[in-house]
Order: structure tokens, then sequence, then C-alpha cells
């Protein structure tokens, strides 16, 4: 049995230390807001926090996470809240919003790190995560909102 | 499996209307498009069926309580029809926007094609699904009228009230559902005049917006259901491979593995996780027949593509003396252009979870093609198809890929064999090798021109795979399947004109990739009026402005996109390419790329679009598919190839097949010509003139020509 912290509640997860937590949320903890795109830490769908970092889960076993608070697109707000999410809505961001889970886990880690992005800080910490229906337009206006600063236009 | 549908399709056939109320459920109104029977005879048969729980089956419902909930019979892929297509149903019901719900329907035999393709979604349901909406409108204000004694035309709805303004009464439609179903359905009810729209024309919110911000939206690949268990298949890496024999044994030892069973793909490995699942998979050992196509490689295919168009191909279209003039011209220019294998790779990967139980078989799919995915597993499975329900479920990007239905039928099988749920899925590499692939291709084009420099003659000959015949053999007559040339039809005026398609067969399969033909040929069309605009010594907007004098919307895009780029006036050290296509769905959509080419380093800055798609009806929406088109196309254009070594597709994920990041993706500024026409499809048309945009832009830049996509600088 593994313990995990997983949106300040606690998991025992009966699973193999090196099992990626991607699996993990999805399958056992039954957490499907975490997608997988790759399986290789490509693509960034699978982005969630832990110790408040960005990580791609599916590259993370979770033997190496006992103890560790993880933060997935479930554990960001009760309700949508979160000022980043109300960003996402006001822009219209989401097409398909499959990858939409790893890119908001992209841009939260991003505004801890830097409140004020500039275009090439948002360049940079959203360089993992691809969108293949073409929205990252809006993605860099929702950031600059939700950082209360006038964006690009979408 | 039939292509995706071209404008016009759907109208042939008639509209029926009916409606009901059956166990408490109010005004159900369902709309079915049918050749046959008569309404009496559908209105007893939905009646039949609305005995017990209201089956996820009608248009619109507006319950007793008021909520009004409409189903939606395409599949949403990111192109927002679930929005849309409730906002055209609920302008004409005067719905209280906030008040409705939208569900996916599950397939039903009796419903309009829920095939979803050809962007065709808004414009084939506008008709169908207005005049339900006005019916059901219709019905609420009779119900009003008879219960207040008044005519009907002193009733007024609006936002979910009926009023009767000269006495002051008001009923919402929910006290009114349940009289207003025994109401006679009109005919032909009075539509809405567009002036009137509070929602069609206006920017709605996605309705899953919400969801998909918060993690909450199921889709396929997130479907769970009680004692389900994981599968993947190990599949012949060589294309057409078949699997000889197999050896379970190390696979059965990896821990949380239940089982290993021979399929049609090849050898599924079911297990208590997608990941144990995965690592059973790597244990296995398999052994593959892969004769048929182990030699196969992409220099082979190329030079099958070369070769093939030297040759003549069948004649799509011709008018007046194409041949004749160029061989008697004084001035003939001639190119080839070609472009490659191209993957989907949506981001949620192939995927389906299946419940066979006792002769039938429950399904959730994340698919584009319900009607196929039942049609395919009733065979597969041998059962009548009234024994297969299946769940369209929420879908990680579409793009085509999702009209075939492999993985549904794949899942049916091994629920069979397992006797338990299972949820299969593609891995990423799955999905990239063993898909369905937008068909590679050499065209040739020549022109001659008249002593002015405008092009007398032209001449295009197609060498491509047809996709009709490798989903529906036999379908392609005489070695010609004219879609192949879509996007090789001119829009532009030039007096003698040939199109050939020139049959290509290889192993490859092939299938609809976003925009179809038109992704390659108006890349070659596109390109190479620039080539003739040149040659000619004229600029590639005016040059086209004068071949479509006679063409008002494509003028008026043109103009538009002129315009609003400031063509003939990019930035200081950037340049300017344009490209436009009238598109199957009857959209005209013109771009204008601007480039920078930087010590052998193109970047592409601004990308500003104008189409003209009709009326619009979430103007939000067709910003978002426009720029997605433009997004799609252009990663395809930079990046994209899939290449074949030794019968084996070489690319497995998004190392080997980049696709566009954010840091590389340009400004993209949509603007819409107003029209009043009924609407247009938007989801493919912002593509095709993506990559002839960019690559017309990169010869500005550097005078060498793009002939050849990816593009390389």
């Amino acid at each position: 049995m593994i313990q995990l912290l997983i949106n300040g509640q606690t998991h025992e997860v009966d699973v193999l230390p090196e099992t990626p937590l991607l699996w993990v949320l999805r399958d056992a903890v039954g957490l499907t807001g975490t997608k997988y795109g790759c399986g290789l830490g490509l693509c960034g769908a699978c982005t969630v926090h832990v110790d408040g970092r960005p990580n791609r889960s599916c590259q993370l076993p979770v033997g190496s996470l006992a103890g560790k608070p993880i933060t997935t697109i479930e554990g960001l707000s009760e309700d949508g809240s979160h000022p980043v999410q109300q960003a996402w809505i006001t822009h219209q961001v989401p097409q398909c919003g499959y990858c939409q889970s790893g890119q908001i886990m992209s841009a939260v880690a991003l505004l801890a790190a830097r409140p004020k992005p500039t275009d090439s800080d948002i360049d940079q910490a959203m360089a993992g995560n691809i969108c293949r229906c073409g929205t990252y337009q809006r993605i860099r206006a929702a950031i600059h909102t939700a950082a209360g600063q006038p964006g690009a236009a979408s | 499996m039939s292509p995706p549908k071209r404008q016009g399709e759907q109208v042939s056939r008639r509209d029926f209307l009916s409606a009901t109320v059956a166990g408490g459920a109010g005004l159900v109104i369902a709309v079915e498009l049918s050749s046959c029977a008569k309404i009496e005879n559908k209105v007893a048969a939905i009646a039949d069926k609305l005995e017990g729980p209201l089956p996820p089956s009608a248009f619109v419902q507006v319950a007793p309580d008021g909520a009004i909930t409409i189903w939606i019979t395409k599949s949403e892929i990111g192109q927002g029809v679930r929005t849309s297509l409730a906002m055209i149903v609920a302008e004409e019901l005067e719905a209280d926007w906030s008040t409705v719900k939208v569900r996916n329907a599950d397939y039903q035999p009796r419903f309009p094609d829920m095939e979803t393709g050809g962007s065709s979604s808004v414009s084939g349901m506008w008709n169908p699904l207005r005049t339900a909406g006005a019916q059901a409108r219709e019905m609420l204000v009779l119900a009003a009228a008879r219960q207040w004694g008044v005519p009907a035309t002193e009733c007024r709805p609006e936002k979910g009230i009926v009023h009767h303004d000269k006495s002051g009464r008001r009923l919402s439609y929910g006290d009114l559902s349940v009289r207003a179903a025994t109401m006679p359905v009109t005919a032909a009810p009075r539509l809405k005049a567009a002036s009137d729209y509070r929602l069609i024309g206006w920017a709605i919110p996605s309705l899953d917006a919400p969801d998909r911000v918060s993690g909450k939206v199921k889709y396929g690949l997130d479907t769970v259901v009680p004692g389900m268990q994981y599968a993947v298949i190990a599949r012949c890496p060589v294309i057409g491979g078949k699997m000889k024999g197999y050896d379970p044994a190390a696979a059965l030892k990896v821990p949380g593995v239940l089982a290993v069973h021979a399929v049609t793909a090849g050898v599924a490995v079911i297990a208590t996780s997608t990941w144990n699942a995965m690592q059973g998979r790597k244990a296995l050992t398999c052994q593959w027949d892969d004769a048929a196509a182990a030699s196969l490689n992409s220099a082979a295919l190329s030079k099958q593509l070369r070769e093939r168009v030297e040759q003549a191909g069948a004649l799509v279209q011709e008018v007046g003396t194409p041949r004749q003039v160029i061989a008697s011209a004084a001035k003939v220019i001639t190119a080839d252009y070609e472009v490659p294998f191209l993957a989907h790779a949506p981001m949620e990967p192939a995927n389906c979870t299946a419940s066979y139980v006792d002769g039938r078989c429950e399904i959730w799919a994340p698919t584009q093609a319900a009607g196929t995915a039942v049609s395919t597993v009733a065979a597969r499975l041998g059962i009548a198809k009234s024994a297969v329900t299946l769940h369209v479920t929420m879908i990680g990007g579409g793009f085509g890929r999702r009209l075939l239905t492999d993985e549904v039928v794949e899942a049916a099988e091994v629920s069979r064999a397992t006797g338990t749920p299972v949820k299969l899925t593609w891995t990423r590499e799955d999905d990239m090798r063993h898909a369905w692939y937008r068909p590679a291709g050499v065209n040739r084009l020549q022109a001659a021109l008249d002593v002015s420099g405008m092009p007398l003659a032209w001449t295009h000959r197609v060498a491509t795979p047809s996709i009709d015949e490798s989903h529906n053999p036999g379908s392609v007559k005489n070695d010609l399947d004219p879609f192949a040339t879509d996007g090789a039809a001119m829009q532009y005026a030039i007096p003698h004109l040939r199109i050939e398609h020139a049959m290509v067969r290889n192993a490859v399969p092939v299938s609809w990739w976003r925009s179809v033909y038109a992704s390659q040929n108006v890349f070659a069309t596109e390109c190479f009026l620039d080539e003739v605009a040149h040659a000619a010594g004229q600029d590639p907007v005016a040059y086209r402005r004068a071949l479509l004098a006679r063409s008002p919307r494509e003028l008026a895009v043109l103009e538009l996109v002129a315009e609003k780029s400031g063509w003939g006036k990019p930035a200081p050290g950037r340049y300017q390419g344009v490209a436009l296509h009238h598109f199957f769905s009857d959209s005209v959509v013109a771009e204008v790329a601007e480039v920078s080419v930087d010590q052998g380093v193109l970047r592409v800055h601004r990308v500003v679009c104008a189409v003209d798609c009709g009326l619009v009806v979430n103007p939000d929406g067709v910003r978002a598919q426009l720029m997605g088109g433009v997004l799609f196309g252009l990663s395809a254009a930079l990046f994209g190839a899939i290449t074949v070594e030794k019968g084996a597709i070489v690319q497995g994920n998004f190392d080997g097949y980049r696709v566009l990041r954010m840091s590389e993706a340009p400004v993209v500024e949509v603007h819409i010509v107003p029209s009043s026409e009924s609407p247009k499809g938007v989801g493919e048309p912002g593509l095709p003139p993506i990559a002839p945009a960019v690559a017309n832009a990169i010869f500005a830049a550097t005078g060498k020509r793009v002939r050849r996509l990816p593009i390389e600088v």
C-alpha cells in the first residue's frame, strides 16, 4: 500500500511503486480530470502539481511521492472558481478541452512563480503543453487576464 | 463508411416532426429525417418508446418543471455543436437560455444521420432544428391560447413564458408543457426573422466551458463501468500484417494482468489497470506475418506518386481545349507539388469501452460515426444492430480520426472474449502507427498565359489514393474518384481547364483528415497560382482579384483579407503570402500569412483570415474554428509527415511527429463577412489556405518556391 496526499486527502493505493501517478489517479483513485496524451512527458496533458510545482504525472512513479502534496485539476477549486479557470472561461479557451487540465495546471504554476509573466515567460512555461484544437492564442490571453494585466486580443 | 457529407446532401430528405407526451415527460419534440412512413406512424412509434423513462432520443423536451433539454445528435469534438445546435433550437423556441441543458443523444436508427464530418453539423441541422424549435413554440403558444380562450395571435412567447399582453396573463413553458403535447403539429411553422434573434449571431459562451476547465467532462477515455477491465492490443508493426502466433506466459506473469486473448486486430492483454495492461503487452511475445508490406518504404511510395503523375489520369472536369491551348502557347509554366501522409493525432487517443452480455453489446465511444460504429460492431459480433446500444461520449478532438471505428469494434470483441466490460485504450503509439492517414500525393500543374499574363489554360493532375475506395471497395469506377481532386477545381475564371485524377494504390491506410483532399490540392493550386502571377509580373492579390471579377463572395473575402492584413505593407523584415479557397462546405476563406526567414529560420508571425460562412450562429465559435483550422494546417505545413520504413510507420509519438507548440503559434485574426445566406460549415475551411499562404510568403521572403510539405527553408 502506498499513501498519497491528493488534493488534501489521503488515499491508500495498492499498486506497484513504479506505476506512474497518471494511471493511479485515473484508474485507482478515480480522478479522471488528469489526461493521458502521450505517456512520454511530451504533451503535458497529464500535468499536476507536486509540492506546488508542475510535473508530468505520466513520468512520476508513485513510489517517489509518498507524503508529498499532489494537486490535480479537481483540487484547484471546488467549483471552477480559481482565477485561472475563470480566465479560461472569460476567454472561451477550450475547444475539445482534453488538453486544458494540463494547460491550466501549467499556467497556475507559472503564475505562482511569476505573477506578471511576459509573453516570453508564457512561451517557456507552456512549451510542454500541446493543444491540437488551436487554443494557444486564447490561453495566452487568459494567462494575462488571470495575472491582472492586459493581454493579447483573442 | 461514407465520406464526410457535402453541402446539400441532407436537404434532399424529407423532414418529419412529431410530438408526444408520456410519463410526465411534458412536451417532447423529435424531428426525423426519413423518406418513408407517415407522420402518424412515427408519433405512435415514439409514444410506444416513451412508456417508461424518457429515452435520450428526442431533440427537445420541455418538462413540466420548465427544464428544457436538447439532445445533440452530432458528436461534440471541440467544434462546439452542443452549444451552437442548442442555440438554434432555443432561438426559435423562445426558450430562456439559462434553463437549457444539452445531452448527447445515444445512437438511434431513426435519427438523422449522426455522422459528424464535412463541416456539416450546423449547416445540415439548421433547418430541422429551427423548425423543431418553432413547432414546439407554436404548440406552447396554442396551448396557452386554448387555456385562456384567446386567439393564438394575441399570445407572445418570450424567454420561456407565454404572455397575453391584453389581460396581463402569463404561463410558463413548464406549466404549458403537458397541454402543449396534445396540440397539433404545424408542418411549416413561422420562423423568426434574423433581426429578432436573441441568441443566433451573438457570442454565446460554450455550455461546456465550466466543466472543461474543472476536469469534469467525461471523455471516452474517462468512462468507468462497474466491473470494467482494461485492455490494450498488441498489433503487427507492419501495415496489413497478421498474427501468426503468440506466447502469453510472460505477459500473464505481469502483476495485474488477467488474461490474454487473440482478437482480429492482434493479441489483447487484459488487466486491472491501463498501466498493467501496457506492461503486460510489453512482456508478450508475438510472431507476425508481415510479408505483405514488409518492404514498403517512403522513398518507394514517393517514387510511385512521381511516376504516376507522369501518366494521364481519369478526367474529372474539362472546359474548352486546355491541352491544345497549352501545346500552342508561347508561355507555359509547369510545377509539381508533393505532400506526405499525415496523422490526425487528436489529444485523446482512440479508445472505447464496451460491455457484451448475452448477445447484446453496450458501448461508450468517442466517435464521429455513431451509425457506422453500430453497424461494424453488429457485423463483427454477428448480432443485430438493434442489439447494440451506443453512447456517444465527449471527445478529445476529432479531425476525421473518429470517422473510423476500429477501436469500437475491437472493444466489443475484447469484451465478448473476457465476458466483462472492457475499456480498450490505444496508446499514443497505437494511435499514430495503426491509424488511417491523410493521403500522400503529387500534383502536376500547367498553365498557359496570354499576352497580358492572364491564365488562358490550366491543367491539374492529382496523383493520390482514393479514400472512398479504401473504405468501400468497388465504390470507385474506372480509376476515377472525383473527390480526390477536391480543391483542384478552380474558383478563378480561366477559359480552358482540365482536372484529372491519377489513381494511386498502395498499402498505406488512408482516411478523411480535416478538410480532406483540399488540404493537399489547395496547397498545390494556390501556390501555383502565385507562381503564375509572379511569371506575369503581377501582385498576387491583384492577380486573384482580376480572376474573381465574377465571383462576388470570393472577391469580398479577398478584399477583406487584403484590407485587414495591410496587404503590401508588411512590418519591416516580414513578408506576406495570400491564399484563398471556396471549401466544399460552401464557406469561402482567404488568408494572409506574414512570415520572416532569418538565417534559415522561418517564423510565422501573424495570419489574417477572412471568411464568408453565411449566417453566423455563434461568432465566437466561428472564430475558434477558423483559428483552429489555421493552426492545425500550420502544424502540418511546418512539421507534419508520417513516413514508412520496412512496412511500419516510423513516427510513434509527439517527438517524431512534431506538432505546433505555443511559442510557434502565430497571432490569428479572424474577420467575418456579414451574410444572410444560410450557415455554411466552418470546422475545416480555415485549414486549406494556410500552407499555400505561408509557402507564398516564404517565396516573397526568399525567392525560393516551396513545392513540398512539410516546409523546408
